[in-house]
């Protein structure tokens, strides 16, 4: 069967086997096992409506708790087991193989370093263009460009930024619009960018930069909206120039939100592993954690200090996780 | 607002001048991508993308001369063009690697074996022989040629078919959308009705669920792998659309729920009270009331989903792309592209364009519902 076709089958199954559960588990509720006539009617709908919110729940709960909560405790099981000796309990063994890498502590510097950068540098931005293009009549042009990068994927971006560090042999016509402008500027010889120890991890920053300022924009873009004009208005009466507006009356009204996108880019960035992985593969001192765990996983089939990697990419992440959680819970009391 | 007397003109022209700016530095690149991806692999290996769009001198690849050979006065003569159908200005020629500007236009080379060239301003080109170079290699011509802007669509062909091997993304094309369309829909379909009853419905243990979806919203997907692959291989599902599908639901259900979620809970207590008292089922008021109304909700998060999952790369990886690489994605074929064939920008740029311009039409028609999810799904 042609492939396409065989896309087309799977799509009508799945998404029918969906619809039919959900419409098939109800009525078999409601019809066959607590019907709303005949002497139990009152006793029955109550039942029926104790069961319901758990057979809409379901098909959810069993997927989250399968592909996301299981793996979170296997995980840690597996970290803490060997593969080679049938699942042995090993304790800490592989974690400290795992510190004893070289590789692992140049992802961890490699990550902080992303850490620090990426977010502070995209948001930054984004409060950039947010506020210059709230101002001008062709913001929203301006915006949705800045904005586009959100639909390229990390792959596609690797590609695109690959051809502006592209180097080209002294001498030649530069094809990379970072050695042209090198060359033209200092004359001297075009530099493979990505193979600079140390710098490299900037220039793949930059990607990841260029793919999260537009998504720091619109969110501190609708922010920036939601400040009260009277406090700006005040302030321009009080005689404050349009800088001293900006970081004394604005920011400060929207730090919140600031700290909301800071934490969404960090989360993105503690999982970044497509552009690594096709831009350098972890080469020339640019690993990164979730390249160096896929590399374990993967290539090196080692999977207790895969999943001990795995556990810290997870631990960096907890903060944010409990943040998260605790602001939901005030939110809903 | 900040227009006080005597400070406007200036500010606003330095941010009309600092929008431009960040506007053109954020677009410049997929732009180079995008040009490149209409030139020849010649052309954009010896010149910056931002130059062709101008008449450009450079100096060309060696072209190999052909033609019909004719007898004209005892001496064996081939005439043609270098650069047939194009406008082109030949500066200087020559014959060998080592002196390609030897000839100025016009003038003669005399070759070895009694052959020679003569090229002329406009690219014509007339070689002369004593022998019949009939089965013979003719000579190259170099040339220095001011050339107009010329684009192709071979590159296109090559990616959309016509490639051999690798080259061809046209399968990876469908595997992309046999994966995407479905892990797009089922968790649209499995998160509403959860969503529904975490909103509208009461029972004990709702906040603590809520709860519970909150942090699983950002829980690294990289903890998955291992655990599910193994499951995966255990139950027979193995590695096939089948088991990227489920991935893909399981990894965007805790958004899905979270924004459809907080969407729902929004809407008026009335309507649903009052259809409640008019006896209709909970399944009823789901179908007829709730999804109508939430369509912005699942609007956004349908789009989120579909960029996520045509872009993804590491769940392709793991749960779908086996040995035999027949269910291979683009986003993988381009990395495997990148391994192989670094050097040839043309085939590289064309497949990585054909790979995001289905998310970036999506993009454009559907801003605005994406925007109205990023703010739901974050600002809170």
């Amino acid at each position: 069967m042609h492939p396409a076709l065989q896309g087309v089958a799977t799509i009508v199954i799945g998404v029918g086997a969906c619809l039919a559960y959900f419409y098939g588990s109800n009525q078999f509720l409601d019809r066959v096992l607590f019907p709303a006539k005949g002497p139990n009617a009152g006793r029955n709908i109550n039942r029926a409506n104790m069961v319901r919110p758990w057979l809409f729940l379901f098909p959810a709960l069993f997927a989250l708790c399968l592909y996301l909560a299981y793996p979170v405790v296997e995980t840690l099981r597996l970290s803490l087991t060997d593969r080679n000796q049938d699942g042995a309990f090993v304790g800490l063994a592989n974690y400290a193989q795992m510190a004893s890498e070289p590789k692992f502590w140049e992802a961890m510097r490699n990550n902080m370093l992303w850490l620090i950068v990426v977010p502070a540098l995209s948001t930054a931005f984004g409060l950039l263009a947010a506020q210059l293009t709230d101002r001008i009549k062709w913001g929203n042009i301006a915006k949705s460009l800045i904005f586009m990068p959100m639909a390229i994927s990390f792959v596609g971006a690797s590609v695109i930024w690959k051809l502006v560090y592209d180097a080209r042999p002294p001498g030649t016509e530069q094809i990379g619009v970072l050695n042209a402008l090198y060359v033209w500027f200092t004359g001297n010889d075009p530099q493979q960018w990505l193979t600079v120890p140390f710098w490299n991890n900037f220039f793949l920053m930059i990607v990841l930069v260029w793919i999260q300022t537009g998504f720091a924009m619109v969110i501190l873009s609708a922010a920036l909206r939601g400040i009260p004009e009277e406090t700006i208005e005040a302030a321009i009466v009080d005689g404050a120039n349009p800088f001293q507006i900006f970081f004394k009356i604005k920011v400060p009204q929207i730090m919140g939100t600031i700290l909301v996108v800071w934490t969404t880019i960090t989360i993105v960035v503690l999982k970044v592993f497509d552009i690594v992985y096709a831009m350098t593969n972890g080469q020339w001192e640019t690993q990164v954690l979730a390249n160096y765990m896929f590399d374990k996983l993967f290539r090196a089939n080692d999977w207790g200090v895969g999943s001990a990697s795995a556990m810290v990419i997870m631990l960096l992440v907890t903060p944010i996780l409990v943040w998260n959680v605790w602001n939901a819970r005030k939110e809903m009391r | 607002m900040d227009n006080i007397a005597g400070h406007k003109s200036s500010l606003t022209w330095a941010v009309h001048i600092s929008v431009v700016v960040l506007v053109a530095l954020w677009l410049f690149p997929t732009v180079g991508l995008l040009v490149s991806s209409f030139r020849t692999a010649d052309q954009i290996a010896t010149s910056g993308w931002w130059s062709s769009l101008s008449q450009q001198e450079r100096q060309n690849p060696a072209i190999r001369l052909e033609g019909a050979e004719v007898l004209d006065g005892g001496l064996y003569v081939i005439e043609g063009a270098l650069f047939p159908g194009l406008e082109a200005e030949v500066s200087a020629w020559g014959t060998s690697s080592r002196a390609p500007e030897a000839y100025a236009p016009g003038e003669t080379a005399e070759l070895t074996k009694g052959r020679t060239v003569t090229v002329d301003a406009a690219g014509n080109f007339r070689m002369t022989a004593e022998t019949s170079q009939e089965g013979a290699r003719l000579p190259r011509v170099f040339t220095t040629a001011t050339t107009p802007p010329e684009f192709t669509l071979e590159n296109y062909r090559q990616v959309l078919g016509g490639g051999s091997g690798t080259d061809d993304m046209s399968r990876a094309f469908i595997s992309t959308l046999t994966v995407t369309v479905p892990a797009t829909i089922i968790p649209i379909v499995v998160a509403a009705f959860a969503a529904y009853a975490l909103a509208w419905m009461d029972f004990p243990g709702r906040a603590l669920l809520v709860a519970f979806v909150v942090g699983l919203l950002v829980v690294p997907l990289q903890l998955a792998l291992i655990p599910l692959l193994k499951l995966h291989l255990g139950i027979g599902i193995g590695k096939g659309y089948l088991g990227v599908w489920l991935a893909h639901t399981g990894f965007g259900l805790p958004l899905a729920i979270y924004l459809l979620r907080n969407y729902m809970v929004g809407l008026p207590r009335d309507i649903i009270e009052n259809a409640r008292v008019d006896g209709a089922t909970e399944f009823q008021i789901f179908t007829k009331i709730i999804l109508p109304l939430s369509f912005p909700a699942l609007a956004s998060f349908a789009i989120f989903q579909f960029l996520w999952t045509w872009n993804d790369l590491l769940v392709a990886k793991v749960f779908l792309i086996d040995s035999t690489g027949r269910t291979t994605v683009m986003t993988n074929q381009i990395v495997e592209l990148l391994g192989t064939r670094g050097g040839n920008w043309e085939i590289l740029a064309t497949a990585a364009f054909v790979s995001i311009s289905v998310p970036l039409v999506v993009f454009f028609a559907m801003q605005r519902y994406l925007v109205r999810g990023l703010l739901a799904g974050s600002v809170k």
